[in-house]
C-alpha cells in the first residue's frame, strides 16, 4: 500500500467517555485512500465508540479527528461514506421495503430528497451488489439476519460511497451471506473504496485486510499486519467463525423447560 | 344525498375529509418511530391552548395550534436532553396540560368544563365557517410536509443514527414531525375530540399494516381507511343521532379488526411461499424425542 497516500481518517490522541468511564485513552489511527483497516479488540475495547467517534455519534473528549482532510467539526460532504451500523437499529414499527430502506442511503446525493433516474439506478446497482436485487420489494422484516445484514450494506453502497464504515458486519450472519459479504467487500475493495472494519475476529474477510488496529482498554495495542493466528487458532480447519442459524429457524427446544 | 344540502354538513364532511388525510398521513410517522402515543399526549397539551383561548376571547383552534405546538417542541427537547427521567418530564407535561386547560377554562367569564366538551370529543355540527378556513390551512401545511418530505422522515423514522451519518439535519426533521403532528391535533380536534385524536392517528396505520408489505402502500392504505371512516361516521352520524367522533374511532378500530380477520389467510400464503423457497431436504425444526434414550446418556 502506497504509504503517502493521502489520510481518508485522521484520529489524533483521541479520547472519550461514556459516562464517566473513559473508553477511548489517546488513540491514533490513520486509514489511507484505498487501505483496508480492521479495528481488532475484545468487547469493551472501545472499538464500536472509536468508529463511533469518526462517524460523529459520539462526543470526543479531547484530540482531533479529520475526514478526508477536513476537520471533523467543518466536514458536510457526508455522502462520501458509506455507514453499516450493528444490525439492531433498522427496524421501524411499519413494514418497508428491502428497495424503501435502501434508498434512504442515497438521499445524500439527492437534491431535497427528489430522485431522479440515475438514484433509481443507484439503488437496483447496490441491491445487485450484495445479491438481494431478487428481494426488492419483499419486507425486510421478512428477511434472515444474513439477508438483513446485506440490505445494510446495500444502503450504504447505494450513495456510491468513497469511504465504507462498517461496524461488526459479520456479526450474526449465516456462512452464504458471508460469502457474499465478502466477495462484496473485494470488488469495493478493487474498485479503490477505503474500507474502515469493526471486527470481532478476522475470518473470512482476512485476506482482504491491509492492515490491522488492535484496541485494548481504549488503548492502540498493535497497529500493522494482521496478526498471525497462533495456538489453537492456527490448527488448520479451525473456523473462528459463529456463523448463526438461519433466521425463522425455531430455537432449539430441549424439553427441559417446556 | 339530502344532507349535502345544508351548509353545516358540507363544512362537517369537508372538515372530516381532511382529518380523515392528515391523521394518518402524521401517524405513520410516529408509529414508525414507536411514539404511537404522542398525539395522546400533544391532546392534553392542546386543552390548556382551549382554556386559554376562552380565557382570553381568541379563536381556541388557533390558541390550541400554538400551545400544542410549543408543547411539542417541549417534548422533543425533552427526548433529546433528558435522558433518565424523560417520562415522568413527559407525564408532568401531559397533565398539567390537561389541568390547566379545566383551570383556564373555569376562569374564563361564563366558562365552565361543558365548554370543554366540544372539544373533548368533538363537535363536527358546530364547525363555523372561520374553523373550516383554519382547518384547510394547517391541513394544506401537514400534507405538504408529510407527502413533500417523505423519504426524509421515513430515513429518521426508521434509523435515527444512520440519518444522522447521512447528513439529514435530523433534528430539524425531529422537530418538523412533532410540530407536524401537534397541528394535526388541533385540525382534528373538531371532529373527533382531542381525547380521540391519537386513535385516528395510530389505528388506520395498524389496520393498513395487516394488509401491506411496503411503507407506501401502508400510507395509501392508512389514508384511504381514514377517509372512509370519517366520512363513514359523519354520515352515520347525521342519519342516527349518534356522537361522530366516537363513531368514527370505533368505525376504525372495526375496520382494523376486519382486515386482520381478512389478513389471516394472506399471511398463511406468504408463509407458504417462503417455505416453498427454502431449499428442500432442511427441516425447520428439529425432532427432539420426548424422552431420553441410552445414547443421551453423556461419559464423563
Amino acid at each position: 500500500m502506497d504509504a503517502k497516500a493521502e489520510p481518508v481518517i485522521s484520529l489524533r490522541g483521541v479520547r472519550a467517555e461514556l459516562g464517566s468511564r473513559p473508553v477511548l485513552r489517546g488513540v491514533d489511527l490513520t486509514v489511507r485512500r484505498g487501505e483496508v483497516v480492521a479495528l481488532l479488540g475484545a468487547n469493551g475495547s472501545g472499538k464500536s465508540t472509536a468508529v463511533r467517534s469518526v462517524i460523529g455519534q459520539v462526543a470526543i473528549g479531547a484530540g482531533e479527528i479529520e475526514l478526508f482532510g477536513a476537520p471533523h467539526r467543518r466536514f458536510r460532504d457526508w455522502a462520501r461514506i458509506g455507514y453499516v451500523p450493528q444490525r439492531t437499529t433498522a427496524a421501524g414499527g411499519v413494514p418497508a421495503t428491502v428497495t424503501e430502506v435502501v434508498s434512504s442511503g442515497r438521499l445524500s446525493r439527492t437534491r431535497f430528497g427528489v430522485f431522479r433516474k440515475a438514484d433509481h439506478a443507484a439503488v437496483r446497482h447496490a441491491l445487485e451488489l450484495v445479491g438481494m436485487a431478487d428481494r426488492a420489494k419483499d419486507s425486510v422484516d421478512a428477511l434472515s439476519g444474513g439477508q438483513h445484514q446485506r440490505v445494510l450494506i446495500a444502503r450504504a453502497l447505494a450513495a456510491e460511497p468513497e469511504l465504507l464504515i462498517m461496524d461488526e458486519p459479520m456479526a450474526g450472519v449465516d456462512l452464504a451471506s458471508q460469502e457474499v459479504l465478502a466477495h462484496t467487500l473485494r470488488e469495493q475493495v478493487a474498485a479503490g473504496t477505503t474500507v474502515l472494519l469493526v471486527l470481532h475476529e478476522l475470518g473470512p474477510l482476512e485476506p482482504l485486510i491491509d492492515r490491522a488496529v488492535v484496541l485494548r482498554d481504549g488503548c492502540v495495542l498493535h497497529d500493522g499486519p494482521p496478526p498471525r493466528a497462533v495456538g489453537q487458532h492456527a490448527l488448520p480447519g479451525h473456523d473462528h467463525v459463529h456463523p448463526h442459524a438461519p433466521a425463522g429457524a425455531e430455537p432449539i427446544r430441549t424439553g427441559l423447560l417446556s | 344525498m339530502d344532507l349535502l344540502n345544508y351548509a353545516f354538513m358540507q363544512r362537517a364532511l369537508l372538515a372530516a375529509v381532511l382529518v380523515g388525510i392528515t391523521a394518518p398521513a402524521v401517524g405513520i410517522y410516529l408509529v414508525q418511530r414507536r411514539q404511537a402515543l404522542m398525539g395522546d399526549g400533544i391532546g392534553h397539551v392542546a386543552m390548556t391552548g382551549v382554556g386559554l383561548g376562552f380565557l382570553l376571547s381568541w379563536s381556541p383552534v388557533w390558541m390550541a395550534t400554538a400551545v400544542s405546538v410549543l408543547g411539542a417542541v417541549i417534548m422533543e427537547l425533552i427526548r433529546w436532553y433528558g435522558k433518565t427521567r424523560g417520562d415522568i418530564a413527559l407525564a408532568m407535561l401531559f397533565y398539567g396540560g390537561m389541568a390547566g386547560g379545566v383551570m383556564f377554562i373555569n376562569l374564563a367569564p361564563g366558562g365552565s368544563n361543558a365548554n370543554l366538551t366540544s372539544y373533548l370529543f368533538g363537535s363536527l355540527s358546530t364547525v363555523s365557517e372561520s374553523d373550516v378556513t383554519a382547518i384547510c390551512l394547517l391541513a394544506a401545511f401537514v400534507v405538504l410536509v408529510t407527502l413533500g418530505l417523505r423519504r426524509q422522515l421515513f430515513a429518521v423514522s426508521q434509523d435515527e443514527e444512520f440519518a444522522r451519518v447521512t447528513g439529514l439535519p435530523v433534528r430539524a426533521l425531529n422537530l418538523l414531525t412533532a410540530v407536524t403532528a401537534a397541528v394535526t391535533v388541533t385540525v382534528a380536534m373538531r371532529v373527533v375530540g382531542l381525547l380521540l385524536v391519537s386513535a385516528l392517528m395510530v389505528v388506520p396505520v395498524a389496520a393498513a399494516q395487516q394488509l401491506s408489505r411496503s411503507f407506501a402502500a401502508t400510507f395509501a392504505i392508512a389514508v384511504a381507511i381514514g377517509v372512509t371512516v370519517t366520512i363513514g361516521g359523519t354520515v352515520t352520524s347525521y342519519y342516527q343521532d349518534v356522537p361522530p367522533g366516537a363513531t368514527i374511532v370505533l368505525l376504525t378500530i372495526a375496520a382494523f379488526v376486519a382486515l386482520s380477520v381478512l389478513a389471516a389467510p394472506l399471511a398463511r400464503r406468504r408463509a407458504r411461499a417462503v417455505a416453498a423457497a427454502q431449499p428442500a431436504g432442511d427441516p425447520a425444526e428439529c425432532a427432539i424425542p420426548a424422552t431420553r434414550s441410552s445414547g443421551d446418556e453423556v461419559g464423563v
